[in-house]
């Protein structure tokens, strides 16, 4: 392949039943910023089946051109007829960069999708910067310029690795989400709409879904929350996050919680923090009766604050909390929700 | 049926992880496990065993004490059991994994395969699918139950907020979930056995129908340009106070940094 011919920045625009997931708009401030620095312009790829109304919003997101991709195999998410549709895309409009969401979708989609183009993709990836490759200039090695550099997690994120895709395109990234910063919505802000027919083919691969079961809805989302109250084994019981509940309840906050939590069936898997549950950067974090595991402080570190109430002075949430409480929590949150109660009633 | 499940032996990242004092992984410290994804998956394959009478045979690439790793699945029940190891597939990304164990698959009967969703060493979720398209079979990723009806299979494939029941024909693959069983202990008979028995090993010379430029750290489209430990942020403050301050000591830090 002719490495030239690969311009701009793309992204895979995932929604689900035709609302735009909220990566989409993460992906698409992220782009923006890596097209500055290649002097190129963003490009979102949405797939559906009667979608083409979403281009509006994508296109006020910042999106500068948006590709669609209408056909009636691409209603709800399968394997086969999606990677038609993004291989067909990325054959005739040859992005550099393409990003995917790092989503139950995303992670099924990217792999085989990047196979399919042989070329190279990097997991869940939670920081991408242009530079060079390799990072120092080195004696009988090229230094390649204006390369993507994709930096994620390994080893249960115990261990940073940044990695690049010099020899193949696109440069291919499945992103973390919550992580990267949507741009501001700019109201009647319009994107080029290009609608493109990829002729998807049905094959031995296509599934036949015979059901869709969501799961009982939780009102809010955590990853959208500005403050979360998170609960872990030390909370007890189902019962005593009652205690949890008011304190959230008084601070306008969402209830969130570890992967014991969800482990022991006291609260859903979607409330669930960490590295196999969501990323989530709030202004404010409580960690109530969590110890810390390094799979659940992969996911809420970037806090603004964080706040740990634990009796064991030993646990590891110290470790990345600005504030530690050493102290009984079911005898601290009440009494803080109530003294909260006091102070903004006074406001 | 014939059925294979890949499994891969990592460091135990989720049990033990030590850190030395200054503050880089102790790698020596950690134990090498089964990936607890790729266990789930075996576990699936062998009630599929108990139930029809399926043959399993697990597959792994990796370095020759991955071995042990493989005894252990014959201790479980699997039949037979595949190494794929060779100094020339080291270093390999997921294209170039992928792209060795589909050769190494393509020497074996199958009409399911099923590789774990991730491991937890490199948590990309990728080999899977990617083994699949190399075969141009379908996939199923993240499945959370599995039953086979005939020459189909069925599948409960979890997302964030919803799930789908897929069916697809065989063969395919499936990526499981650890939440898809608990998978059994080792019988003694078992332990026994597996001790027994011949674990076949492929080099890169038996696997012919693979490419050099698709294999290893040069036939791999992803270059690490740094790694580093996580330098994990420092501590703030900590306290321990009665009740009471414990409360007006929040108060004063929510109101110091404008939350309330």
């Amino acid at each position: 392949m002719s490495l030239e011919e690969y311009k701009g920045v793309a992204i895979f625009a995932q929604q689900v039943d035709n609302k735009l997931s909220s990566i989409a708009f993460e992906l698409i401030g992220k782009a923006h910023e890596l097209a500055a620095d290649l002097g190129t312009d963003v490009t979102a790829v949405v797939l559906g089946k009667g979608i083409a109304n979403l281009a509006d919003e994508l296109g006020e997101y910042g999106a500068d051109k948006v590709v669609v991709i209408d056909d009636p195999a691409l209603e709800t998410y399968r394997t086969e007829p999606y990677a038609q549709a993004l291989t067909a895309y990325i054959n005739e409009y040859k992005p550099e960069i393409m990003l995917v969401g790092a989503t139950a979708i995303g992670r099924d989609l990217g792999p085989t999708v990047s196979a399919r183009v042989q070329t190279g993709l990097t997991a869940d990836c939670t920081s991408l910067e242009i530079g060079d490759f390799p990072l120092q200039a080195r004696e009988g090695q090229e230094q390649k310029h204006n390369q993507l550099l994709m930096t994620r997690p390994a080893f249960g994120g115990n261990t940073i690795a940044t990695i690049a895709c010099p020899d193949n395109r696109p440069q291919m990234a499945t992103v973390r989400p919550g992580v990267m910063q949507k741009l501001d919505k700019v109201a009647g802000r319009k994107a080029e709409v290009i609608n493109f027919n990829p002729e998807i083919k049905e094959n031995n691969r296509f599934v036949e879904i015979l059901n869709i079961v969501k799961n009982v809805a939780t009102t809010v989302d955590i990853m959208d929350a500005k403050i979360l109250v998170s609960g872990g084994r030390g909370v007890g019981s189902a019962e005593n996050f009652k205690l949890l509940d008011d304190l959230a309840e008084v601070l306008g906050a969402t209830v969130s919680c570890s992967r014991a939590v969800v482990d022991s069936g006291w609260k859903p898997k979607d409330l669930q923090v960490g590295q196999t549950g969501k990323t989530v950067r709030p202004n404010v974090y409580f960690a109530i009766g969590i110890s810390g595991a390094i799979q659940h402080t992969a996911g809420m570190e970037e806090s603004d604050i964080i706040i740990a109430i634990n009796k064991d002075e030993t646990a590891p949430i110290f470790d990345v909390a600005d504030y530690g409480i050493v102290g009984d929590l079911n005898k601290i949150v009440p009494a803080l929700t109530e003294a909260l109660k006091a102070e903004l009633a006074n406001k | 049926m014939n059925i294979v499940v890949c499994i891969k032996q990592v460091p135990d990242t989720k049990g033990g992880v030590k850190f030395n004092p200054d503050g880089t992984l102790d790698r020596a410290s950690m134990l090498a496990i089964m990936n607890p994804d790729d266990k789930a998956g075996l576990e699936a394959a062998l009630r599929l065993k108990d139930e029809t009478g399926a043959k399993v045979t697990v597959v792994t690439m990796g370095l020759p004490k991955a071995d042990d790793m493989l005894r252990e699945a014959l201790a479980m029940g699997a039949d037979e059991a595949v190494l794929i190891t060779d100094r020339r597939l080291g270093g390999a990304d997921t294209w170039a994994t992928s792209s060795t164990i589909a050769a190494g698959l393509k020497k074996l009967d199958y009409d399911l395969i099923i590789t774990g969703r991730q491991a937890i060493d490199g948590d990309t979720a990728q080999v899977g699918p990617q083994i699949a398209e190399h075969l141009g079979l379908p996939v199923i990723s993240y499945a959370e139950a599995i039953k086979v009806e005939g020459n189909s299979v069925i599948v409960q494939r979890q997302y964030e907020d919803r799930y789908h029941e897929i069916k697809a024909q065989m063969p395919c693959l499936i990526t499981a979930l650890a939440e898809l069983n608990e998978p059994r202990y080792m019988t003694p008979g078992g332990i026994f056995d597996a001790f027994d028995k011949e674990v076949t090993v492929w080099g890169r010379d038996d696997l012919t129908d693979l490419d050099d430029a698709n294999i290893g750290l040069a036939g791999s489209p992803t270059k690490i340009a740094k790694a580093s430990d996580k330098v994990r942020k420092g501590a703030g403050e900590k306290v321990a106070l009665d009740p009471k301050e414990s409360v007006e000591y929040i108060v004063s830090k929510l109101k110091e940094k404008h939350v309330i």
